[in-house]
């Protein structure tokens, strides 16, 4: 039997606001308990919310990115439920008019291709506090610095198939949001969390099976792991004759498991009602226009942009502008030494391999993008080959200094005199007649290795072409 | 100085602080020593603040030795116990909050304080303002001063007594479905309810959100006017504050009345008005016709529906308004937990009396998925029909007049066993909050003894209109000027 999985996903994204949804507080990561939280946040009696005018511009910001219809008379309302680090008893969410509607998100797929998936809504709302159990003994700890920071939760529809295809959605999602400048979105931090709706049908089928809803999984890697078990758990428990209970579930990364959540822990009816404490948001044509003016320009754009300007393929233009800070080191790149292929072979796959032994994002690199492009510029001029420049990279990432500095330290000046190079060529044919005879007799294959031999006697600084040039008139001429 | 000052309204004491006749720490002193006579037998009062009240009085004097005062500088007030006021507790008259004290004053504190006045003390009420009798306080019943076996009205019962019974000129109160106007027409005030958003809510301990709304316990709408003054305007801290501009109040006190629109709606009139009641007011109707009036029977057609469509909206409201109250952070906790539910379910059920927790579950039911569409919204609906009959009333008429209440005080314990009867007390009041217009109920006679109310509506922040109608009436007669006769000599 071929089965389908089929995942909707709730990815909560902090706003990078400096202060809460509804209050003055600072939203900074990692300050001592229960230092930031103001009276609104302690939920004190008569204290009210004020909307955060900036976390509405970046949700705005948001819903015009994926081309959504932003909400002209946006409602909160109450989400009503009992907890000590829900401090007023409620959350402030939005329910029926969230502020920004239906939506598209683009995600490339490994094999070239390329899916749109819907979007439903994404809505503003209060994040809660920290209960902290561990540390208190008979007791639990009550961190309120997060409670009222601002969230935008992105639903998107059940059309995401696969594990991978979620990941792909998900970092789609992320590389949006941080061109944005909306949110950090720093998994590890908590700044994007994400809920993945999971179920399996047959292939074929039309009617979606009954969902499971993963709660807060908090890496990429997870959220693939743990829709990929709990699609395998499904199945094999429909297989062995069960049905799949709608409930809410934990992964377990050490387990690599997922399990229910204690049925206490699951609120059944929130009573949700409109928030009498705040108006409607009435967002005008205007402002949406004034908004619209300060997006940046957005991954698919730029990608689209990398393909005609550079012509790069669709798969190098899409990783390079996945990343803002990627794709602005690889225009750096690339505008200094006019070679964009080149450039976006040496970012994508030397420099990122770097970055990825020593666990750097981009922006913390070695090797600043005008060095890489003076690298680059000598592989052009002809000053050194392609090979001799790994090294010579290699020694950059190691700190010792610029690309021609260190060529010149080391002697790794390409030969490109053609007396010399014809003198090392002569002595490599003289000392292989075995070889040489193989050549004339038809054996092309022999030819690589009287390359292989010239470059090895020349310590690899041989201009390889001229090699190839010289070496071929010469074994042709005999 | 003769303690017949203390039959002066506001108006009156800032006109004698100002001329010098006697002080504000003289003033504030002999008010605090009635409070100290007659307050064990009214209850009116949950906490006195003399020592700020002294100080308050004696920086009030210095700018009036400045010559830096407004035209409430050095004149004392009470607080109902739900505005928060820094570091003295808001009770909000329930054991919940006994032990809680604000870091913080409610705006309409502040800005009274910055007017130069001086805060008595913190006024008795309903536990969370709800009730219409005062019966459900944590610190005990207020009694009427009127006739101590009688109730004050409530929720504002304590700022309603104090004020009736000259324990301070005037004190603030809020209305959610009555509690200024009720209070105010058993005991023979000026009470006024502003426009929804017309006085900010920070600080002001919540029940209702979408109602709550402070306004003033005075002896006369000149007094309110000054109060108001001070009290109105936007506040970036309520989001559902009002930013309309605040007009002059005193400056249009004066206008003749000639060519008024009264409507009087025919539903208030019907045959549950009690033929005593409806004698004086049909009498001060006389008055207005006097001064230039016309009278139009009006119709609200949806009034009879007020009552049910705010005990959904209300409690709905209040059950989450109330949620935080869990024992966790502030205000009263159960001892000894268990566990988490346990604290929970005691610190509740020990902290909160009876009337709250009823309207805490209608509101909770109110809200459960199942019957929100059944109860919450047809309320939303019906409250819009109510602001619809409104809006056309006033196409026709230009304020609307009628009884504040079907009855004068009722006797203590007389309504506590039936809460529907109890509700029924806020007939006439509750469409007008929830409509979200400016309402008034004055002295307009009295009856057995008894004070009482005339109720006046009117248009979306239109208070300047309502109090230049109020002020006309009290030039005209001098209801509000009775005061309770047994409180002991002045």
């Amino acid at each position: 039997m071929a089965w389908e999985t089929v995942i909707g996903l709730e990815v909560h994204v902090q706003l990078a606001t400096a202060s809460k949804l509804f209050s003055g507080s600072s939203t900074r990561f990692g300050a001592a308990p229960n230092t930031q939280a103001n009276v609104y946040d302690l939920a004190l009696p008569g204290t009210l919310p004020v909307l955060n005018a900036e976390a509405l511009r970046m949700a705005v910001r948001f819903g015009l990115a994926i081309g959504a219809e932003i909400g002209r008379k946006s409602v909160f309302d109450r989400k009503n439920y009992f907890y000590p680090d829900l401090p007023k008893g409620f959350q402030t969410s939005q329910l029926a008019f969230p502020t920004v509607g239906r939506g598209t998100l683009t995600i490339a797929l490994e094999d070239g291709t390329t899916r749109t998936i819907n979007i439903t809504r994404a809505h503003m709302e209060e994040d809660a506090g920290k209960s902290l159990h561990e540390e208190f003994a008979h007791a639990t700890g009550i961190d309120l610095n997060r409670a009222g920071t601002p969230l935008l939760e992105i639903v998107s529809e059940p059309e995401l198939r696969s594990a991978k295809e979620a990941v792909a959605y998900l970092k789609k999602l992320h590389s949006l949001i941080t061109y944005l400048g909306i949110s950090d979105g720093d998994m590890s931090q908590g700044s994007m969390r994400c809920d993945a709706n999971v179920s399996v049908r047959q292939v074929g089928a039309t009617e979606f099976g009954t969902r499971a809803e993963i709660k807060n999984i908090n890496s990429f890697r997870f959220v693939e792991k743990a829709i990929l078990v709990e699609a395998q758990r499904q199945i094999d428990l429909i297989e062995d004759g069960g049905t799949v209970k709608q409930e809410t579930r934990l992964y377990d990364s050490e387990r690599n498991e997922t399990r229910s959540m204690r049925s206490k822990e699951v609120a059944n009816d929130y009573r949700y009602f409109p928030e009498p404490d705040l108006l409607p948001v009435v967002i005008s044509d205007a402002y949406i226009e004034a908004v619209r003016a300060t997006l940046p320009e957005l991954p698919d754009v730029k990608a689209a942009r990398f393909q005609q300007q550079y012509g790069l393929s669709a798969y190098d233009a899409n990783v390079l502008a996945g990343d803002r800070d990627t794709a602005a080191y690889f225009e750096a790149v690339a505008s200094a030494n006019g070679d964009a292929k080149l450039s976006a072979n040496w970012v994508m796959v030397d420099l990122q391999a770097v970055l990825n032994k020593q666990e750097l994002s981009i922006a913390q690199s070695p090797v600043s993008a005008a060095a890489l492009s003076a690298l680059l510029l000598r592989i052009k001029d002809n000053t050194i080959s392609s090979k001799i420049a790994r090294t010579v990279f290699e020694a950059m990432v190691a700190g010792e200094g610029e690309a021609d500095a260190i060529i010149a330290a080391r002697g790794l000046k390409q030969v490109t005199d053609t007396g010399a190079i014809e003198k090392i060529i002569d002595t490599v044919l003289a000392n292989n007649p075995a070889q040489v005879e193989q050549y004339r007799a038809g054996q092309d294959k022999v030819f690589t290795y009287f390359v292989g031999q010239v470059m090895k006697e020349s310590r690899g600084k041989a201009n390889p072409a001229q090699v190839n040039d010289i070496l071929k008139a010469k074994l042709a001429g005999g | 100085m003769s303690n017949q000052v203390l039959n002066q309204g506001i108006a009156e004491t800032a006109r004698a602080l100002r001329s010098g006749a006697h002080s504000s720490v003289e003033l504030t002193q002999a008010y605090l020593e009635r409070i100290a006579a007659h307050n064990p037998a009214l209850n009116a009062f949950i906490t006195v603040t003399a020592e700020q009240a002294l100080a308050q009085a004696a920086a009030a004097d210095a700018a009036l030795a400045k010559g830096e005062a407004g035209p409430l500088t050095g004149v004392p007030l009470a607080h109902k116990d739900l505005f928060c006021t820094n570091g003295v507790r808001t009770s909000c008259a329930s054991r919940m909050l006994d032990n809680f004290i604000a870091p913080y004053d409610a705006t309409v504190v502040q800005r009274l304080q910055d007017a130069g006045m001086v805060m008595l003390g913190k006024t008795n009420m309903d536990e969370f303002a709800m009730g219409s009798s005062n019966e459900n306080s944590w610190y005990g019943p207020v009694r009427n001063p009127w006739n101590p076996a009688l109730v004050p009205g409530g929720s504002s019962g304590g700022s309603a007594a104090a004020v009736a019974a000259r324990l301070c000129p005037a004190a603030t109160a809020t209305d959610t479905g009555g509690s200024i106007r009720q209070p105010a027409s058993f005991c023979g005030l000026t009470g006024l309810k502003p426009t929804y958003g017309r006085v900010s809510r920070w600080g002001m301990v919540a029940y209702a959100s979408s109602l709550d709304q402070a306004g003033t316990l005075t002896r006369s709408a000149e007094d309110a006017a000054l109060l108001l003054q001070a009290m109105a305007g936007f506040d970036p801290r309520d989001s559902t504050s009002a930013q309309v501009a605040v007009p002059n109040y005193l400056a249009t006190l004066d206008k003749p009345l000639a060519g008024l629109r009264i409507g009087l709606p025919k539903q208030h009139f019907a045959n549950g008005l009690n033929a005593a009641i409806e004698a004086p007011i049909r009498a001060a109707l006389a008055v207005f016709e006097s001064l230039g009036a016309t009278l139009h029977e009006i119709s609200l057609d949806n009034n009879h529906l007020s009552i049910s469509a705010y005990y959904v909206i209300a409690p709905a409201e209040a059950s989450a308004n109330l949620s935080r109250y869990d024992g966790v952070r502030y205000g009263y906790r159960c001892e000894a937990p268990k566990d988490l539910e346990d604290l929970y379910k005691r610190t509740r059920s020990e902290g909160f009396g009876n009337e709250v927790k009823r309207r805490i579950m209608v509101g909770t039911y109110a809200l459960c998925a199942g019957y929100y569409d059944a109860y919450y919204i047809k309320a939303q609906q019906i409250r819009r029909l109510i602001r619809d009959d409104f809006t056309r009333a006033f196409e026709e008429v230009d304020v609307i007049m009628g009884p504040t209440t079907p009855s004068t005080a009722f006797a203590l314990g007389s309504k506590t066993k039936d809460p529907v009867t109890m509700y029924l007390e806020d007939i006439y009041t509750i469409g007008v909050n929830l409509a979200g217009l400016p309402g008034m109920s004055i002295p307009a006679g009295l009856v057995q003894g008894l004070p009482v109310g005339l109720q006046l509506v009117g248009r979306d922040f239109d208070e300047a209109h309502l109090l230049n109608i109020a002020h006309q009436f009290q030039l005209a007669t001098d209801w509000h000027t009775r005061a309770p006769a047994d409180l002991g000599e002045l």
